[in-house]
């Protein structure tokens, strides 16, 4: 009896000093600190054009979408596509696209500047060719899933909150 | 066998009482500061929220001119353990600094503060608080434990003993410090700072700061206000030390006493 | 004692790694049935406390570094980065500095014991030498570790030790110039000794291997210092009866440190090493940490450089002559009254160059270092004549006698 009240005593306490060093290695409150959500003014992102943010080191891609654009994307609902998702699934207001700026094969950030959007007039991945459309959704290339939606949301019809 | 013994004992105590007089001498001109008591002291302390606040506003009404406090981060001042504002308070005082950041052209920029951000610095760098200051005010984030006072033997042992702890040396120095001015028509003379000429005038004097919870807005109230805050800004993690401490004293008595058993009990016929 | 162990495995498969691999009959015949003498007293405890205590520095220094910025401009930033921001960072952080000392506290008490019982003595010279290789290792660890915060004494400490290389003739400032690499203490030195500091304890682990080797083979010395003539009357098992009691003892030793790094966790560093640090500003007093002070102040003791640094050295080297300066048949000083004698002023010595090295090199600090260096050395001069000389007390026969004069019991029945 007295050998396991000892034993389970030691088991405990080598379990306590244990979790200090797993949590360590855990974002720390800096970290987490700066990785607190960004705000973003709107007014200052025309019609047409794709505002880059960084947030948590990742590249944020804002699209101000041209209603041409939010036709082709919400048309393509109904299309064949690698990871089926309707438009209104992956945007809060049909003209703002908030999507994450990293290629979901391998990490690269793909391209978005004029000439370089690719067949669906979205975004070119240069490294192994994934074309994404104007919702942000893998068309063609190895790319297996859409470009991720962080969490955002609209502080006013001027100012995005990412995060 | 005794020879030997009583040759030992005599070049010890010689060398001994050489030491002793010299003592004295080594300590120094400047004043030992008062042993105050601190809400955080001993094995059990714990900070004083409103003191902590207090001490804050003394320090960014007084010392912010000229002090940095870059180690801390605005966060700190609403987390557990500390001051413990609000959130909404910190997020007012952050945007009234301004940080240092770049646009999109790659231009320095200023901006409002946020909660993750530092204390900026006062001055770009050591050379220009020199050239503004006639010295370098140093950093405040760590003065609580880069300063102290010598207690001498054997008072160094007692002040580690349970149940006579005494690991304030800074706050009370600090705290000194700032009432130490006793010369009124030296204003660089200072009756605990190690040289007694410090390169700072007198910052604080009765009523310089307007407490709005009642506190007396006397220069003892302010210097031992600002002491605690620093004591804070250098040690935030210290209840959550304590706290763990007495938990993990605790346990270890009992293992030890369990041990102690489950030994005795393997031992039993073999002494 | 070593040889092909007799642990035979109860499973086929252990049977099948045994035979390829003999690593649990290793841990059998070294930590498991090995003879360990009856009449050990606690003393006995602090080796298993010291590999702890490594083991403990380790584990905390390697998450250190997971957090550390070895850079003169981002060092002391980054510490202040664990101690505020990383999950119980201000927790490893100050396991990993009050360990440090507490690791020599175990050191200290461990040597002590060695030189009180003969433990240095035949067959136990080469366990004595790699005892003091691991001392050595140990302290130009502790050294660089005191370096990595960048305060103004990590900075300054530096400066004055890695000055002392100059002292050596024709070759000293090359060799200063080489080891700072630069004209000065600065990132250079500081992110070698991150590098070397990271390295050495596990050159350190390394020797305390050969240790325990050494130590095995030729078996422990105990308090009365006669050997096991009978391992069924003389000795018991290491387990369950050395590590029952070795884990009492890591407890006891656990609660001295807890009681440091929770209650009073600056209270062994030096207030000026929460400065950062400036070569332009030179601190009041330079101090090293508490373990060095004997050593300091032997060091300042010698007014030239170069006589400072041979005798600061000589201090430590002179321990591996011991078991040839003490030439005494008798091992423990329990039954050598004059050694005893010799051994306590010793150590009284040795605390007292300590305080001296925390106070100014001035006035009669001075003198009274220099009486205490010279009785330091002076020990080993006495003891060199006295073990040739002294009169001892007979010693019993067996352990077991030993035991049984005690008022102990005979050994229990064991395989």
């Amino acid at each position: 009896m007295l050998f396991i009240a000892t034993g389970a005593a030691a088991a405990v306490g080598t379990g306590a000093t244990i979790w200090p060093f797993i949590s360590q290695m855990s974002p720390d409150a800096a970290t987490i600190a700066a990785g607190a959500p960004v705000e973003v003014d709107l007014s200052a992102i025309q019609e047409g054009a794709i505002v880059t943010v960084k947030w948590r080191g990742n590249p944020i891609f804002i699209r101000h979408r041209t209603a041409k654009e939010i036709e082709a994307a919400q048309k393509d609902d109904s299309a064949r596509l690698p990871d089926p998702e309707p438009d209104a699934k992956r945007v809060q207001r049909p003209q703002w696209l908030v999507v994450t700026g990293v290629c979901t094969h391998l990490g690269c950030v793909p391209l978005g500047t004029a000439g370089n959007r690719g067949s669906y007039d979205g975004w070119f991945c240069p490294c192994h060719g994934s074309v994404f459309d104007t919702s942000g959704r893998i068309r063609q290339g190895p790319a297996p899933k859409n470009l991720p939606v962080p969490k955002y949301s609209f502080a006013s019809d001027t100012k995005l909150v990412i995060g | 066998m005794n020879r030997l013994k009583t040759i030992a004992l005599a070049a010890v105590l010689a060398a001994g009482a050489l030491a002793m007089p010299l003592a004295a001498q080594a300590a120094g001109p400047a004043e030992k500061p008062e042993k105050l008591s601190w809400s955080f002291a001993g094995m059990f302390g714990k900070y004083d929220r409103a003191q902590l606040q207090r001490g804050f506003q003394v320090y960014r009404e007084t010392c912010q001119s000229c002090h940095s406090i870059n180690r801390l981060s605005f966060r700190n001042l609403m987390e557990k353990g500390g001051p413990e504002f609000s959130e909404a308070q910190i997020r007012a005082l952050a945007a009234e600094y301004e940080i240092d950041d770049i646009n999109e052209s790659g231009e320095s920029v200023k901006r409002k503060g946020r909660l993750a951000d530092r204390f900026p610095k006062i001055y770009p760098n050591d050379e220009a608080a020199k050239a503004a200051q006639g010295a370098i005010p140093p950093d405040l984030s760590v003065m609580a434990k880069a300063r102290g006072y010598e207690r001498g033997f054997p008072w160094f042992i007692i002040d580690m003993l349970p149940g006579f702890t005494y690991q304030e040396h800074g706050v009370d120095y600090i705290a000194a410090l700032l009432k130490g001015y006793t010369k009124p028509d030296e204003d660089k003379w200072n009756a605990y700072f190690p040289g007694n000429v410090i390169g700072m005038a007198k910052p604080l004097e009765d009523g310089r700061v307007e407490y709005t919870d009642g506190s007396p807005k006397t220069l003892q109230q302010y210097s031992r206000d600002v002491a605690a805050f620093l004591m804070w800004a250098a040690e935030p993690k210290m209840e959550e030390r304590k706290k763990t401490g007495l938990r993990v004293m605790i346990f270890l008595f009992l293992l030890a006493g369990l041990l102690y058993f489950t030994k005795k009990k393997v031992w039993a016929g073999a002494h | 004692m070593s040889g092909p162990s007799t642990y035979v495995p109860k499973s086929a498969l252990g049977r099948w790694f045994e035979s390829r691999l003999p690593i649990m009959g290793l841990v059998h015949s070294s930590f498991i049935v090995y003879p360990t003498p009856r009449n050990l007293n606690y003393w006995w405890t602090f080796g298993g406390i010291l590999s702890f205590m490594l083991v403990a520095q380790i584990i905390t220094g390697i998450v250190l570094a997971m957090h550390y910025t070895p850079h003169t401009s981002m060092a002391f930033q980054s510490v202040e980065h664990i101690m505020r921001d990383v999950n119980w960072g201000w927790f490893i952080r100050y396991a990993h500095a009050n360990g440090a000392s507490m690791f020599f506290v175990a050191v200290y008490i461990h040597m002590s014991r060695g030189l009180y019982y003969g433990s240095y003595k035949a067959p136990r010279e080469v366990l004595w030498i790699l005892g003091v290789i691991i001392f050595l290792l140990m302290m130009a660890t502790a050294f660089m570790g005191y370096v990595l915060p960048w305060g103004q004494m990590s900075f300054w400490g530096a400066k004055v030790i890695t000055n002392l290389f100059s002292a050596i003739p024709y070759v000293g400032d090359s060799i200063t110039v080489w080891l700072w690499g630069g004209y000065n203490v600065d990132n250079p030195t500081l992110n070698r000794f991150f590098s070397l500091h990271y390295l050495l304890p596990f050159m350190i682990a390394g020797v305390v291997v050969l240790h325990v080797w050494a130590l095995h083979v030729v078996g422990q010395n105990n308090p009365d210092g006669i050997d096991i003539k009978d391992v069924k009357r003389d000795s018991l098992p290491f387990t369950p009866y050395a590590t029952i009691k070795d884990s009492f003892a890591i407890v006891c030793f656990l609660i001295l440190f807890a009681w440091f790094l929770f209650y009073l966790p600056n209270a062994l560093g030096h207030a000026d090493n929460y400065i950062d640090a400036n070569p332009l500003v030179t601190p009041a007093h330079i101090v090293p940490e508490w373990y060095f002070l004997p050593f300091y102040a032997i060091l300042r003791a010698i007014p030239s450089k170069l006589g400072g640094v041979i005798a600061m050295f000589g201090s430590i080297a002179i321990l591996a002559f011991l078991p040839w300066i003490d030439r005494s048949k008798v091992r423990s000083a329990k039954y050598r009254p004059a050694f005893r004698t010799l051994f306590w002023a010793f150590v009284v010595v040795c605390i007292g160059l300590g305080y001296l090295g925390s106070k100014p090199a001035e006035g009669g600090y001075v003198i009274a270092s220099q009486l205490l260096t010279a009785a330091y050395f002076g020990f080993f001069v006495v003891l060199f004549f006295l073990s040739a000389f002294e009169k001892t007390k007979p010693v019993p026969a067996t352990i077991a006698d030993a035991v049984l004069a005690k008022g102990g019991a005979p050994a229990p029945a064991h395989s």
